[in-house]
């Protein structure tokens, strides 16, 4: 059941450098912890993010083990025309997530 | 003479035990105030804070149907926004039929086994910390009136002689850090208040959200004494001594804490 929130301005005027907001559930287990008899708990976390605004990739990020639970990503990006954002999360053991958020540019 | 004595030392002894006591009313702090700009904006923005996202999954889990008698929990309580508002700010709370307080875990999991009929949620699961937040949400910004049920005075008075007590190869009370020297450091970190504002909490140091009773238990075993077990009525007596001590102050839940 993994659930994102999204934050991007519902309205802007054209032109305008806005603030996009993304926080993606997911445990982030680096892979370098071991179990109390000592096996290794596999590595799982999200590896690539992205964010398409009508459909041009504007923004992508590679994830590592570093990089804490819950990963919290923020950009800007400036506002150009109405439409879509889309934001798409990749990582280990299959994790495929998506999101998307409109914006009205006047 | 030596008698006069004892009885002067014991009387002294007595006196700063009660000197220790309470924080004054217009003292009382939050955790909240004791953290870095970074981190209160975390708290602040909705779509910054990680507790929001088990509030998200814990809205789900409200409407979902569960256990052998196929009822959500919004059959019976409808709309959280209404029939929650402040509930969690009441808790722990007196439950007549078991003659003792029950937080909010167990309130829970007494729901589901005695109205959807279905097996208890462990303590610091997903699903139940997600209900948790859910349902504690529901109070942001409302002000903790737990302990206003006269029958709660014995179990308060508990809780509050094992705030006091001092315990572990540490030898240290709860009190010996959180009314005493709640304005130092520990190790460069601040020693809060000990107000149990914004339960459950999203603690950075776990990566996760967390009950009251698992930091409760994390500090027991800081001043390296044996932890109670979750839900252990040790654990929600010093959980209902800590929300009547915060009377009065807001809730912040899910709040976010280093």
């Amino acid at each position: 059941m993994p659930s994102a929130l999204i934050n991007v301005p519902a309205k802007a005027r054209r032109g305008d450098i806005i603030e996009i907001k993304t926080l993606m559930s997911h445990i982030m287990e680096t892979g370098y912890r071991h179990t109390a008899s000592g096996e290794v708990v596999p590595r799982d976390i999200i590896t690539s993010f992205t964010c398409r605004y009508n459909g041009r990739e504007i923004f992508r990020a590679d994830l590592y083990p570093a990089i804490a639970a819950n990963p919290f990503i923020t950009f800007f990006t400036t506002a150009t025309e109405s439409g879509k954002f889309e934001f798409e999360w990749i990582g280990d053991k299959g994790f495929s997530e998506t999101a998307s958020a409109s914006i009205t540019v006047e | 003479m030596r008698f006069a004595g004892l009885t002067a030392m014991a009387a002294l002894l007595i006196a700063g035990a009660v000197l220790a006591a309470e924080i004054p009313p217009g003292e009382r702090r939050s955790g909240y105030s004791f953290m870095g700009p970074d981190t209160r904006a975390m708290q602040d923005d909705d779509t910054a804070n990680p507790g929001m996202l088990w509030v998200l999954d814990g809205e789900t889990l409200w409407r979902r149907k569960t256990g052998a008698a196929d009822k959500a929990c919004a059959d019976c309580h409808n709309d959280a926004r209404d029939s929650m508002k402040g509930v969690a700010a009441r808790y722990p709370a007196y439950d007549k039929a078991l003659g003792r307080p029950v937080n909010l875990e167990q309130r829970v999991n007494l729901c589901r086994a005695n109205h959807q009929r279905a097996s208890a949620l462990a303590y610091e699961s997903r699903d139940l910390l997600a209900l948790t937040a859910f349902v504690a949400q529901q109070s942001r910004g409302l002000p903790i009136e737990t302990g206003a049920d006269p029958e709660l005075a014995p179990f308060i008075a508990k809780g509050r002689e094992l705030f006091m007590r001092r315990q572990g190869q540490l030898n240290l009370g709860c009190t010996n850090c959180h009314d005493e020297n709640w304005d130092k450091h520990l190790a460069g970190s601040a020693i809060t208040q000990a107000q149990p504002t914004g339960y459950p909490i999203y603690r950075l140091e776990w990566q996760s959200l967390g009950s009251l009773q698992r930091r409760l238990r994390s500090c027991i075993t800081g001043v390296r004494a044996q932890a109670y077990d979750y839900g252990a009525p040790e654990l929600v007596e010093l959980e209902l001594y800590l929300m009547s001590r915060a009377h009065g102050m807001p809730m912040e839940s899910p709040a976010v804490r280093p």
